[in-house]
């Protein structure tokens, strides 16, 4: 029998810790919609989601339902568009115009793998997709863009880190009268794993299956009130131990969920991403867990030390309890979507430069940055390059999106709204890096890639 | 099918016998009841078997969830397997 307390403790994390699954992700291979026609590409590329994720939605609604636990969102991945582009050629923003509709009609919110990788170099199709990105994040509000700059065992594509500077200054300027919500919907990647159920960076990789089903979960809500329960002078490791007790629980639910979802869509289970993805909500922050192992504000000094410990105790309390873990599992550092991440950033206790250190003990990377509009873009790709070899040297995933903030001066702030939430501009070191920029070419693999 | 009933709110009168009588018309039969008051809170959890309920378990859920509100408690029914997943190895 079920003790009474584990009960109430489990509606208790759900009812007012804000625990929940963040998203449903349904990965979609669309290599067999490929078409030298780019009209008939998109019509299968139609039919094949339409048929596959029809039920995605009210599935989520009822195991909702059933089980009591919030499913925040649903959501599809799909193979990189750049592929398909190679093969039909025309003008890619028919195609994100074509999974706009899908996501649209299948009442998702956003749909993922608008997207290239190019970590190696460019292949047919991949330049016109980078090209097209701006135009098709302001012409749709559901397609999400991501391209992959560089990984641990091919380096870093420095052409392309020159060409997504300019692309995530022109997404911002085409949606500047809508908060500059292009430049949200975009990340550049080194490492980008395949499976990832988050959004802006989910797309579906071609080693996966035709179709899975993956699944976020979240809570740091969860992991904050344990944390606050313990006294001023336990030590670290014994914080990171009910760390992992909290993930155990935490990741069980999402596997609950995910194995759930695929049985009654009967997809198979691919993944379960064991993140702490922070809402805008109060008690839902991840810098708020840090600020609760001891710290005054996020950013102070001991911050990437906390910010580590509690990255490697998620994975290891959730690890045991998902038969198959993946996609970017770690602490999520989004600035504009974590309420404490948007306080520190407000009392500049938290600046760039340090959220550029925390990326290498945490799962992503620099995240919802609002910068100023008058950033260079060499500036960005300057910063672009630096996440990047982070995630190169540490064989780790890191990711940047940066909002340029068009036509607002510093000290103002963009409101995104919903999960996106809001966030202040932040200062950017505005020292030239063009001169490195423009060089182009590529920064080899290092030594950590030769591993036969 | 299992579910678990859970009750909290303030303590008065009758609160078993209103969500026992709820459960009798779904035709849910209970298996387990375990009830205490903390303070003047009162807490339930009730264990039902929901394999031949006369109603969509779904509309169950939200039904009792009203019923909770009218009735100034805070109602939840959850299927069992969240539960186990979370706290049983």
């Amino acid at each position: 029998m079920l003790n009474a307390n584990e009960i109430l403790e489990t509606i208790k994390m759900i009812d007012e810790e804000n625990l929940d699954v963040r998203t449903i992700t349904m990965g979609i291979s669309l290599i067999d919609c490929a078409d030298s026609d780019i009209d008939r590409s998109c019509e299968k590329i139609y039919k094949k989601v339409k048929r596959l994720a029809g039920n995605l939605v009210s599935v989520g609604c009822d195991i909702e339902k059933e089980y009591g636990i919030p499913i925040i969102n649903k959501r599809i991945s799909v193979t990189p568009i750049a592929i398909l582009l190679g093969v039909s050629g025309g003008d890619p923003v028919k195609y994100a115009l074509t999974l706009q509709k899908c996501a649209e009609e299948l009442d998702v919110n956003f749909i993922g793998g608008y997207s290239a990788l190019v970590q190696k170099g460019f292949s047919a199709g991949d330049r016109e997709l980078i090209e097209s990105i701006p135009r098709a994040l302001s012409m749709t509000d559901r397609v999400c863009a991501s391209v992959n700059v560089g990984s641990t065992k091919a380096g870093i594509n420095m052409d392309a880190v020159k060409m997504l500077g300019e692309k995530i200054k022109e997404a911002a300027e085409l949606t500047k009268d809508n908060n500059c919500i292009g430049a949200a919907k975009l990340v550049v990647f080194c490492n980008a794993p395949e499976d990832n159920p988050f959004m802006a960076g989910a797309f579906h990789g071609v080693g996966e299956a035709d179709c899975v089903i993956n699944v976020g979960v979240s809570g740091p809500g969860v992991v904050r009130s344990a944390l606050k329960k313990a006294p001023k002078d336990l030590p670290m490791n014994e914080l990171a131990d009910i760390i992992k007790k909290t993930a155990f629980k935490i990741t069980r639910m999402g596997q609950l969920v995910g194995s759930e979802a695929s049985k009654r869509l009967n997809v198979p289970f691919g993944i379960v991403d064991l993140s702490l993805a922070p809402t805008p909500a109060v008690g839902d922050s991840v810098a708020y867990i840090l600020e609760e192992m001891g710290l005054s504000n996020c950013g102070v000094p001991g911050t990437t030390a906390c910010l580590a410990m509690l990255n490697d105790a998620v994975k290891k309390g959730g690890v045991m309890a998902s038969s198959s873990v993946g996609g970017l599992s770690g602490a999520f550092i989004p600035v504009s979507e974590d309420a404490g991440m948007i306080k520190a950033a407000r009392n500049q206790s938290l600046t760039i430069e340090k959220l550029e250190a925390m990326t290498a003990v945490c799962s992503v990377g620099l995240d919802m940055i609002v910068i100023p509009g008058e950033t260079s873009a060499a500036t960005i790709s300057g910063i672009i390059a630096d996440e990047m070899a982070i995630g190169m040297v540490n064989s780790k995933t890191t990711a940047v999106r940066l909002i340029p903030a068009i036509g607002k001066q510093s000290g103002e702030e963009l409101v995104f709204g919903g999960l996106l939430g809001s966030g202040p501009i932040m200062k950017v070191n505005e020292g030239d890096c063009s001169i490195m920029i423009n060089r182009g070419g590529k920064i080899p693999s290092p030594m950590q890639s030769l591993k036969n | 099918m299992k579910a678990v009933i859970s009750v909290v709110g303030k303590d008065q009168v009758g609160i078993l016998a209103k969500v026992s009588n709820e459960c009798a018309k779904v035709n849910a039969n209970i298996l387990e009841v375990s009830q205490n008051i903390m303070q003047d809170m009162f807490v339930m959890i009730m264990m039902i078997e929901i394999e031949n309920l006369s109603v969509d378990f779904k509309e169950f859920v939200d039904y009792m969830s009203n019923y909770g509100e009218k009735n100034q408690l805070k109602i939840h029914v959850m299927h069992e397997d969240i539960f186990n997943s979370m706290h049983k190895i």
